[in-house]
């Protein structure tokens, strides 16, 4: 898969359909992959890779590329191509300067879990029929594919791509997903519990902002959280409320326009599962607007936007906040 | 323990004169009267009106003045805008002496001294000037060359008039950059002002100003023949701790606060350019 | 030297913090660690370090630095310091240890910062040799020893008991507090698993990467660097490598109106942020290029040059694990390495 896309890439360039293509570059170990963008054959043959490591989105950073001189060939998944969706729908990105390329998605493997195995000094890894062999420097280790995949990938929600200019591999299907499982756990837990869950997970965060920097869904010129006139510009957690306000306010901020990529969590180094808190809110446009899907097309209205004379009544909030 | 640094003093304000229309001078001094702590000319001192903000200010008076301590700002952002906005009476924090200061004790003693100034850059020279003034046996001659946008918003207009022009032995160059009615001094920006005026290059040189015009006003100085070692000048960024830890205004391995805010232009040379 | 079987720990735990706060590196659920306030059961992680530093115990996230009252024009200054309890941080790898020196040479010159000397005062470090590096380590480029780490006694194990030499007063008067527990032991066992250790370190992949390049004479050279736009073309900004830095310590003063005073908090910032040098009228560093361009300068260059070459970097690889897009110090290195 690697060669083919790099060959088609160096076609791409070689005939002037783009300037540029934006992938991923190998590391220094098998798992630390950087996007990337690469301007010339020899760049992609020196560094260009594509495996099972390579899960980063690429997508928000054709916000920027997209509005740069020459058109740029972008490599996406099917989960990415959504997110491309959600921005073209936004005005986000220019899409004639992108040219896409649908390739298969996952799942993609996660480092953090294989280390959490207590597997570490990782010199390569390879997946044999669904097994990793893991060489380390104390020795050759194994473990099932699937005990490493990322949490985004293990409920992945589509296998089809929502846009492109031409495939590499076979278009997928939209897939039956449990994404909602942990959601719904989360419902049926009592209000206390579910303070408790988030009051733990929460009390982990560093502010980092790598959440919202990786996100797609967060493209704003300035932050609300980075403008200082807001009252609420804060690098450190003045007390427990702003530590949890910073991820909620995020969450309504981007609903109905988060198309659960999953970068939030995946880029999270205190592991938070972020997503769930997006899940809820897709959840519930589901159950209250009807199925909607951010970044599925870039055409229709989404529900938060649009008003309808059978759209729920605020009071809906009442009443499902009643246990 | 011991005093820590960060935990400021209090300082009344006693008197605010409005300069120009976006400069205020407040003349501060501690609860009990007297200055709140002594300074050289050239250091800086934070001042914070808590729950508004904190900021690194120029100490515009001179260590010569026994009773208290001046401070000329212009309104700029949300601290500025507050201070603009309060009377005489109003407490203020005051935390320093920070930095460095212009070496009148050393380098610049018995120097021919020329001060160029633009706009608000005069308030960091102010403290030189005045210190030379009450010190004049110690320096040679004088010159100030001092220029904004019109007369209005000279700072200082009054005490230049009245006590620096009087003054013998100091030569007083004002300019502003548009003509206007009822000013019948030189018009032009300072730089060119400077190259027409054909300073002596024995002088060494303090300058301070918009970076536009420091820029093009040592091009003009280099021409006469002045070197990057006679010429100092005062910086500023954005600081939050003023002792060199916060690492705000930390540039190559220098920080503003803390290495300067005095500089020689051969000093800054040896630094990237991130100013 | 004085040791203690591994399975008599808990009574050890529960004798430190019978007299003082302890500190250990505790698993999570999620498999990773991080160091918790010792209660009674808790175990010692067997990760090899924690996701935030150790730095957290002298240089917290967040800190009350004093408080303000306002009263129409009068403002009351409220210090609100107070001596800290002793504590004592137990499992401090080699790489943390040290970057507690590196922070030292920040908050313990003058003016000394007493809110962290207070609590430096205060702590002891015990630290804990490693026996398993990973893959991601690199702190003898740095010139630490990963087998017989710095701190204020340290701690080394064999498998089968932990062994205890103190390196000051501090350590000492730790293991004489605990002394009832330990016995003299044979360390035959002990310098094996050393050499061993050591023959690992060795053999890791960074293992080779090298300061040689770097210092404060090769400011201009390195700042006029190329190379930056490519490194930091994909940075997302985020603060996730200063967070997870131990020595990274630039901090921001914030204020904050409590509706019955004002509290004026510091804590901890970064340069990779867009606002950091942002004034009122104008920010010095306007892309992503000059922000990333500060932070590894700093640490390679600018930091060495004021502190007689020491580097910034301790070679923990907490960034390497943790930036979103992997991109980090070795890499930067490796970019910008003369050959």
């Amino acid at each position: 898969m690697q060669e083919a896309m790099i060959n088609r890439a160096k076609q791409l360039l070689a005939d002037g359909t783009v300037d540029r293509v934006i992938g991923w570059k190998r590391g220094e170990f098998a798992y630390d992959i950087t996007p990337a963008v690469f301007r010339s054959a020899e760049e992609l043959d020196a560094d260009f890779v594509f495996d099972d490591f390579t899960s980063a989105n690429v997508s928000k950073y054709l916000v920027k590329e997209s509005k740069k001189e020459g058109k740029i060939l972008a490599f996406l998944k099917p989960c990415d191509t959504y997110s491309f969706n959600q921005l073209t729908k936004e005005h986000r990105v220019v899409r004639e300067n992108v040219y896409i390329i649908g390739i298969p998605g996952g799942p993609k493997l996660d480092a953090e879990k294989i280390k959490a195995k207590g597997i570490t000094g990782i010199l390569g890894v390879k997946n044999e029929n669904y097994t990793l062999k893991i060489e380390t420097v104390y020795g050759e280790e194994t473990m099932p594919y699937y005990e490493a995949v990322l949490d985004k990938c293990a409920s992945c929600k589509s296998k089809k791509h929502v846009v492109f200019d031409e495939l590499i591999g076979d278009d997928g299907e939209v897939l039956e997903s449990n994404r909602f499982e942990m959601v719904e756990k989360l419902e049926n837990m009592t209000a206390q519990e579910r303070f408790d869950f988030w009051r733990d997970q929460l009390s982990k965060c560093i502010r980092c902002n790598a959440c919202r920097n990786v996100c797609p869904a967060c493209t704003c010129e300035k932050c609300v959280f980075d403008n200082p006139n807001s009252g609420v510009e804060n690098k450190a957690p003045a007390d427990s409320f702003e530590e949890n306000m910073f991820h909620i306010i995020r969450a309504f901020h981007v609903a109905g326009r988060c198309t659960d990529c999953g970068e939030c969590s995946r880029v999270c180094p205190q592991n938070i599962p972020l997503h769930l808190l997006n899940r809820k809110f897709i959840k519930d446009i589901n159950s209250l607007y009807g199925e909607y899907q951010a970044g599925e097309d870039t055409t229709s209205r989404a529900p938060l936007n649009d008003y309808k004379q059978d759209d729920c009544e605020a009071s809906i909030v009442h009443e499902r906040g009643v246990e | 323990m011991n005093k820590d640094t960060l935990i400021p003093y209090i300082g009344v304000v006693t008197d605010i004169r409005q300069d120009t229309p976006d400069v205020k001078t407040f003349r501060v001094v501690s609860p009990e009267g007297g200055k709140v702590f002594e300074h050289m000319p050239g250091q800086c001192a934070m001042l914070s009106i808590p729950g508004v903000g904190e900021g690194m200010f120029s100490i515009t008076s001179s260590p010569t003045n026994k009773e208290f301590m001046e401070f000329s700002i212009k309104k700029c952002g949300c601290l500025t805008t507050w201070l603009h906005a309060m009377d005489v009476g109003q407490q203020i924090t005051i935390r320093g002496p920070y930095g460095n200061h212009f070496p009148v004790e050393t380098e610049l003693k018995g120097k021919d001294l020329l001060f160029i100034a633009g706009g608000i850059g005069l308030a960091p020279l102010r403290s030189v000037i005045n210190y030379v003034r009450d010190k004049r046996e110690d320096y040679g001659s004088v010159q100030i060359v001092y220029g904004s946008r019109s007369k209005d918003d000279l700072v200082d207009y009054k005490e230049i008039i009245d006590e620096w022009m009087a003054d013998d032995g100091i030569e007083v160059n004002l300019t502003i950059d548009n003509p206007q009615e009822g000013w019948d001094g030189h018009v032009g920006f300072v730089p060119n002002y400077v190259k027409e005026l054909d300073p002596s290059i024995n002088k060494t040189v303090l300058i301070c100003g918009p970076p536009i015009m420091i820029k093009f006003t040592l091009a003009g100085l280099k021409e006469l023949g002045f070197t990057d070692t006679q010429v100092y000048t005062t910086m500023e960024l954005k600081m939050k701790c003023a002792v060199g830890k916060c690492g705000r205004c930390n540039i190559g391995d220098k920080y503003v606060c803390k290495d300067g805010p005095v500089f020689r232009f051969d000093q800054l040379g040896e630094l990237p350019d991130e100013y | 030297m004085l040791k203690i079987s591994i399975d008599k720990l808990d009574a050890l735990f529960e004798a430190i913090s019978a007299s003082q706060t302890l500190y250990i590196p505790a698993d999570r659920e999620d498999g990773s660690a991080e160091y918790k306030k010792y209660e009674s059961g808790m175990k010692l992680s067997n990760a090899l370090n924690t996701v935030r530093s150790a730095k957290d115990f002298f240089f917290p996230q967040t800190e009350n630095l004093v408080d303000f009252k306002m009263e129409g024009k009068n403002i009351e200054v409220i210090d609100i310091r107070e001596e800290s309890e002793d504590f004592v941080i137990f499992g401090v790898r080699a790489c943390d240890a040290r970057s507690f020196t590196i922070l030292d040479k920040v908050f313990l010159s003058e003016p000394v910062d007493s809110f962290y000397k207070n609590r430096r005062d205060h702590g002891t470090v015990v630290t804990m040799a490693c026996t398993r590096p990973a893959e991601t380590c690199f702190c003898g480029t740095f010139g630490i020893d990963a087998a017989a780490p710095e701190g204020d006694a340290a701690c080394y194990s064999d498998g089968e008991s932990i062994f205890f030499e103190a390196h000051n007063d501090k350590g000492q008067k730790f293991i004489d507090s605990i002394s009832s527990l330990l016995e003299e032991g044979d360390t035959a066992k002990l310098d094996a698993v050393r050499d061993k250790t050591r023959e690992i370190l060795k053999k890791l992949p960074l293992a080779g990467i090298s300061t040689e390049s770097f210092g404060g004479d090769k400011l201009m050279e390195h700042f006029n660097s190329e190379k930056w736009a490519e490194l930091s073309e994909s940075c997302l900004g985020c603060g996730t490598c200063t967070f997870v830095c131990p020595t990274c310590q630039c901090y921001d003063i914030k204020d904050f109106n409590t509706g019955h005073g004002i509290k004026r908090f510091r804590c901890w910032d970064s340069c990779m942020y867009s606002d950091f040098t942002k004034m009122a009228h104008g920010n010095p560093r306007l892309t992503q290029l000059e922000r990333f361009r500060q932070r590894f300068m700093h640490k390679l260059v600018y930091f060495p040059s004021n502190n007689n070459g020491e580097f910034g970097c301790v070679g923990c690889g907490r960034c390497l694990s943790k930036c979103p897009i992997s991109m980090n110090i070795v890499k930067v290195m490796k970019a910008l390495e003369v050959k």
